[in-house]
């Protein structure tokens, strides 16, 4: 091989981070998804067996096979990712998982549980691939689908688009993003934010499918959004992990009321450095605002849309032991002979 | 229903007193507080140590619907339902009339002199509590004395048929959980009535309770209670549900007793209880709770099993241990959201598309329901697969009579999981690890959790075709190859799970059941023998069906399958397994929304008798 690979801290190379071969198609946006994950993972070091990867069904819930190899995955039912991802996490509160969904899995028969998820603040990366397409039955327009939009097989779709980071808003999220795959550097610093964020992080990223929605008049077009996106902020990451032989960030001094800096839980720094002066994705009524906008005057806007400072999970609201309730030893599991006696005693 | 019910013949004993053996129906208005009422008056005549039950009927309402609440005192330990009560306490002016003509001739009628009601028989007889007078002789205040009304007949009922007054002030106290103020409000309502009995009212009829030792030792508990109960002892660690009748009281049980399984010294749970929006939901959350090694159940009735028949399917192939307690209830559909049933048998065996067979536990009384509730996790664990418990309304919502719970003696049995160390000596003994490998030959594969620290650790949990090492396979081989395994291990399972109940001393007729036909059956083979006809007994305890079970049939000459339900599902069962000529086999399926009677079940069983003995 001549040279030798860089390793990250864990002294592991990027394709210890891979996982299997994809069989979606060639160009599909789910794969660059996929490879910035696989990236994430690598570049953060994280440790994969501490990683769990969930989806639904559904092209985009293919995906988890294609990236982080060595992590426990999960391929569900169809809508039904979040209950798993939450069982699993009540399970064990110490694991890290991606959920990784469809706007079909989502939108449609996955809205319940989508909402739910969310109000119920299960800290996981909630990723929806969202290319407004059916793909695996070939091409029925989804729930995210434009309005007046026309395919080839089922004609205009007469019905509008669900905003899904807006639901996601909504129903009470504390991160929610919104991304393109064609945009590399930020779906990799998204996806890095998202995996220190304490709490569900909702990444919404508009992955263009190649095969039945890829028309350049179509918002979910590759075409379409490398020439519309309008990225609301620069994201950067500073301090925390970093690769071996890379020099660490410094902090660069922008001009006041040009960077919103967030404090993150591993107690790295999220900076974003203002492109759109007006938007601040900490005020909750804002980032609605964006978005109504957005949907209104058909803006492609992208970025951080929306942060809260972090606040209960659901094992911290039940009030479950720290370790995992997965493996907690027997006598933990069973109490006593003198427990159940007592107990009987108040049914004599 | 018209049944002819023998019942005990007031009229000839006038004289004689009948004790301890009859029963009672209480019939009030639902949300009206009757249940304490009845609650008090089972718990005093249990404390009495007399054998009893009590069984709702109760309507799918909050307040108004008519329910009745039957009581049964048997000197002989028989508690099955009856159909025919000797004494109504008719407290439901709109159900009054058709209470009253249900009493058998010499029954005795209990209602408000306030109605001024006809009286319409002479061949009852009647007595009249001036409820209205009594209350207004109370200090309690009027916001709360329409709710304690119904303490008027509990007085009558204690001075009219002897159950002392301090009985029933320790059952108010237990009722209210050892709170004095509520239960000393009750209590003079209760006192006030049974003063003016005392004084007012002659006895004219044979009926009394006299205290005796049938009850020593026992405890009193719904099935409900009893499943909670065991699951804590059996390590659960996730619940998930969504409220459904009648199962609700089984989680509500289970956060009454939480605070056992409290993490000492910090306080902290190691029991989550999830209200999930709706059963899919539930179900998801206890698979995923399940792949990562944790012990999940969940509770609902057959609305909700059929929400859950999605994951049942993946938990079934992607072979995930959890438990579902199933306390069914009358189906199809929305059915009789408060009446029992056994009809969700065949559902749950089957539950799931394509070739799926659950394993199904089937409990007859609490100490079964305790049992099973620690038990299903270990066999869930075992086989790697999703337990079915299926109790039903009668067993999980009323009280029952049961032996203290016996503690689980056997250790808790997580099955094959591998840890990193196991891991590493599983790959240097086989070459590989893939997760579904047979290398025991019993069809069960060796799991691994999420956070195991072993670079091989990992695996691909699905829903699609797979092959040994749990990758994404098409190809016709590995899909049968797996079926082939997933049925090795069913075969395995089918004679290990909790084995039948037999009573056989060679009789020429058996009766072949499950669950709470138990008490009406046991009864009914008392009444068949009175009459010559000697009876076996095999009570099936578990699905997929022991081996003993088609033996047990084939070694009689007339088999009933007795069953709760209207298409005779067990029997369906027995047919699938048994390819024998099984045309001794015969049906007595009930599936009317109540527990069976021991009377119903005799006069079935001797039409075929009389047939053919």
């Amino acid at each position: 091989m001549g040279r030798t690979a860089r390793v990250n801290k864990l002294g592991l190379t990027r394709e210890d981070y891979k996982g299997g071969k994809s069989t979606l198609c060639p160009g599909c946006g789910h794969d660059s998804i996929a490879n910035q994950i696989t990236s994430m993972g690598y570049e953060l070091g994280l440790e994969q067996h501490r990683v769990v990867k969930v989806s639904g069904i559904g092209c985009s819930s293919k995906t988890p096979a294609y990236f982080l190899g060595r992590s426990h995955g999960f391929n569900t039912l169809h809508g039904r990712m979040p209950s798993v991802a939450t069982g699993i996490l009540l399970g064990n509160r110490t694991l890290t998982c991606i959920g990784v969904s469809g706007d079909g899995d989502t939108g449609s028969i996955g809205m319940g549980q989508f909402k739910h998820v969310i109000r119920r603040n299960v800290p996981f990366i909630y990723i929806i691939e969202n290319n407004g397409v059916y793909g695996l039955t070939k091409g029925q327009f989804s729930a995210t689908a434009d309005e007046g939009q026309n395919l080839k097989y089922y004609g205009q779709n007469l019905f509008p688009a669900i905003d899904l980071a807006l639901e996601a808003i909504i129903s009470g999220a504390t991160f929610v993003a919104r991304s393109f795959s064609g945009d590399a550097k930020q779906v990799q610093a998204l996806l890095q934010a998202a995996v220190k964020h304490k709490g569900i992080a909702v990444l919404d990223i508009i992955s263009p499918c190649v095969t039945f929605n890829n028309d350049d008049s179509s918002t979910k077009s590759y075409n379409y959004g490398k020439e519309h996106q309008i990225a609301l902020h620069e994201i950067e990451i500073l301090g925390g992990d970093y690769i071996e032989g890379k020099p660490e960030i410094t902090i660069d001094e922008y001009p006041e009321g040009q960077t919103i800096d967030v404090t993150l839980h591993d107690g790295s720094l999220l900076r974003l450095r203002k492109l759109d002066k007006d938007h601040d994705p900490r005020n909750r009524a804002q980032a609605i605002m964006a978005l109504e906008r957005a949907q209104r005057e058909n803006l492609f806007i992208t970025g951080l849309i929306y942060y809260e400072e972090p606040r209960l999970t659901l094992a911290e609201i039940e009030n479950l032991v720290e370790e995992p309730l997965a493996t907690l030893p027997a006598d933990k599991l069973r109490p006593s002979r003198e427990a159940l006696a007592k107990i009987m005693q108040q049914f004599s | 229903m018209v049944v002819h019910e023998p019942q005990t013949n007031p009229q000839s004993s006038i004289r004689t007193s009948i004790i301890n053996d009859f029963a009672f129906v209480v019939a009030t208005q639902n949300g009206s507080g009757s249940q304490t009422s009845n609650n008090v008056l089972v718990k005093s005549l249990f404390d009495m140590g007399i054998p009893v039950n009590g069984k709702n009927l109760f309507p799918s309402n909050i307040k108004g619907l008519p329910t009745w609440y039957t009581i049964r005192a048997s000197k002989d330990g028989y508690t099955a339902r009856r159909a025919v009560t000797e004494i109504c306490v008719a407290y439901n002016p709109d159900t009054a009339a058709e209470d009253i003509s249900n009493l058998p001739p010499g029954g005795v009628c209990i209602l408000p002199a306030d109605w001024h009601w006809g009286h319409s028989r002479s061949d009852i007889i009647y007595y009249e509590v001036p409820v209205k007078e009594l209350m207004e002789k109370t200090d309690i205040h009027k916001d709360f004395r329409k709710r304690i009304e119904n303490m008027t007949y509990v007085g009558a009922v204690a001075q009219l048929f002897g159950i002392p007054l301090e009985r029933i002030y320790y059952a108010l106290l237990d009722n209210f959980n050892g709170k004095a103020k509520p239960a000393d409000m009750n209590m003079q309502v209760v006192r006030l009535a049974h003063e003016w009995f005392a004084a007012n009212v002659e006895k004219r009829d044979p009926f009394r309770f006299e205290p005796m030792d049938g009850t020593k030792g026992k405890i009193l508990i719904t099935g409900n209670e009893a499943a909670a109960l065991g699951a804590l002892f059996g390590g659960v660690t996730v619940v998930a549900w969504y409220p459904i009748t009648p199962s609700t009281s089984l989680v509500d049980a289970m956060m009454s007793f939480k605070h056992i399984r409290r993490d000492e010294t910090t306080g902290k749970d190691t029991v989550a209880i999830i209200q999930a929006e709706d059963e899919l939901a539930a179900a998801g959350m206890i698979v995923g709770a399940g792949f990562s090694g944790a012990r999940a159940m969940t509770a609902t009735s057959g609305p909700g099993i059929s929400l859950m028949a999605e994951f049942s399917g993946l938990a079934y192939f992607a072979e995930i241990p959890c438990v579902i307690w199933d306390v069914t209830r009358m189906g199809p559909s929305t059915g009789l959201p408060t009446r029992t049933s056994q009809g969700d048998l065949l559902f749950a065996h089957f539950l799931g598309h394509g070739d799926t067979r659950q394993i199904c536990l089937l409990p007859a009384n609490p100490e079964e329901a305790f049992e099973f509730g620690w038990r299903a996790f270990d066999i869930a664990e075992q086989y790697q697969t999703p337990v079915f418990v299926l109790s039903d309304l009668d067993l999980g919502m009323n009280n029952w009579m049961a032996e203290p719970f016996a503690y689980p003696e056997e250790p808790i049995n997580r099955g094959k999981v591998l840890d990193a160390e196991a891991l590493q000596a599983f790959i240097s003994q086989h070459g590989k690890w893939g997760r579904y490998m047979d290398v025991d030959g019993d069809g069960v594969g060796y799991r691994t959790l999420p956070g195991t620290n072993h670079p091989m650790a990992a695996y691909f949990g699905r829903g699609t075709g797979h092959n040994a090492m749990a990758t994404y396979s098409e190809r016709s081989d590995d899909w049968v190859a797996n079926m082939t395994r997933l049925r090795r291990k069913l075969e395995g399972a089918r004679q290990n799970l909790p084995m039948p109940v037999v009573h056989d001393d060679g009789a020429p007729v058996a009766i072949v059941s499950f669950g709470t036909n138990e008490p009406a059956i046991e009864e009914a083979r008392d009444m068949l023998a009175a009459r010559g006809i000697s009876t076996d007994y095999l009570r099936v305890r578990a699905l997929p069906l022991h081996d003993s079970v088609l033996d047990f049939i084939h070694q009689h000459e007339r088999v009933y399958v007795v069953e709760n339900n209207f298409d005779g599902q067990l029997r369906q069962i027995i047919s699938l397994e048994d390819n024998r000529d099984l045309r001794h086999v015969h049906s007595v399926a009930l599936g009317d929304g109540l527990p069976m009677t021991a009377h119903w079940l005799m006069e079935n069983i001797l039409k075929y008798e009389t047939v053919e003995a």
